[in-house]
């Protein structure tokens, strides 16, 4: 599965509720302020380990956006709208975690 | 018309939601009817400030730029929560260098952002006749 996130984690718990009950395979796409989970921060440790497996991915284009292309934090693959759509093929079933 | 001490609250990043650029209207208008006009910047609205935003890739306008036009319209009093800042991995180097031309002193570029502790910024809040949260 493909699941997105398009909150920060100070403003919403989406991002906790979608590591609640993400599975082994699935992955996340940072979208919109979604992306400020991408960032180095002190909500980092919420998505290292799944980073470090390649499973964390956030939309350049919300990334540059905002001005946190320098802070990103460890093994956040980037994607642009043609990758998005790439994860939305490979991984099947979306789930968007507003 | 008597002047009145305005603050506005800006707490949510630019363009996940239409606060952001709706605060910055208001601020501009409230300029406009010269009135004491002080911003504060804390929780993702700190993102607002960052230097280096590129919105070519979301199709939005990057309002950004506008924050550097601040000064002429006399605000220079913009605090940033060095608390917020910290939480996300910011440091005021990484905030744009907004300044302004002190009249008062033969019109020097000053700096109009400081970083101020939530502790401190109780304080200012609390002189203020007007407080908007956006």
């Amino acid at each position: 599965m493909l699941h997105t996130v398009n909150k920060s984690s100070f403003e919403r718990n989406s991002l906790q509720s979608c590591l609640n009950t993400i599975d082994d395979t699935s992955v996340i796409l940072f979208i919109e302020d979604g992306v400020i989970n991408a960032a180095n921060n002190a909500n980092s440790s919420m998505i290292a380990d799944l980073a470090a497996s390649g499973r964390v991915f956030a939309l350049q284009g919300d990334v540059e956006a905002r001005g946190i292309s320098p802070k990103l934090a460890d093994n956040i693959k980037l994607v642009d709208y043609a990758g998005f759509v790439d994860l939305v093929v490979e991984h099947g079933t979306a789930v968007s975690w507003v | 018309m008597a002047t009145k001490k305005f603050m506005y609250l800006n707490r949510r990043s630019s363009f996940g939601t239409v606060y952001a650029i709706e605060s910055l209207e208001v601020v501009l208008i409230a300029a406009a009817f010269e009135q004491d006009v002080s911003l504060a910047f804390m929780d993702d609205g700190v993102y607002q400030i960052v230097e280096g935003q590129e919105t070519d890739g979301i199709g939005m306008k990057n309002f950004s730029k506008t924050f550097h036009a601040l000064g002429d319209y006399d605000i220079n009093k913009l605090y940033v929560s060095k608390e917020s800042l910290e939480e996300r991995g910011l440091s005021e180097s990484d905030l744009m260098p907004l300044v302004y031309e002190d009249e008062d002193d033969d019109w020097e570029e000053k700096p109009s952002v400081k970083v101020v502790t939530n502790d401190e910024l109780k304080a200012i809040m609390s002189e203020q006749d007007v407080c908007l949260s956006f």
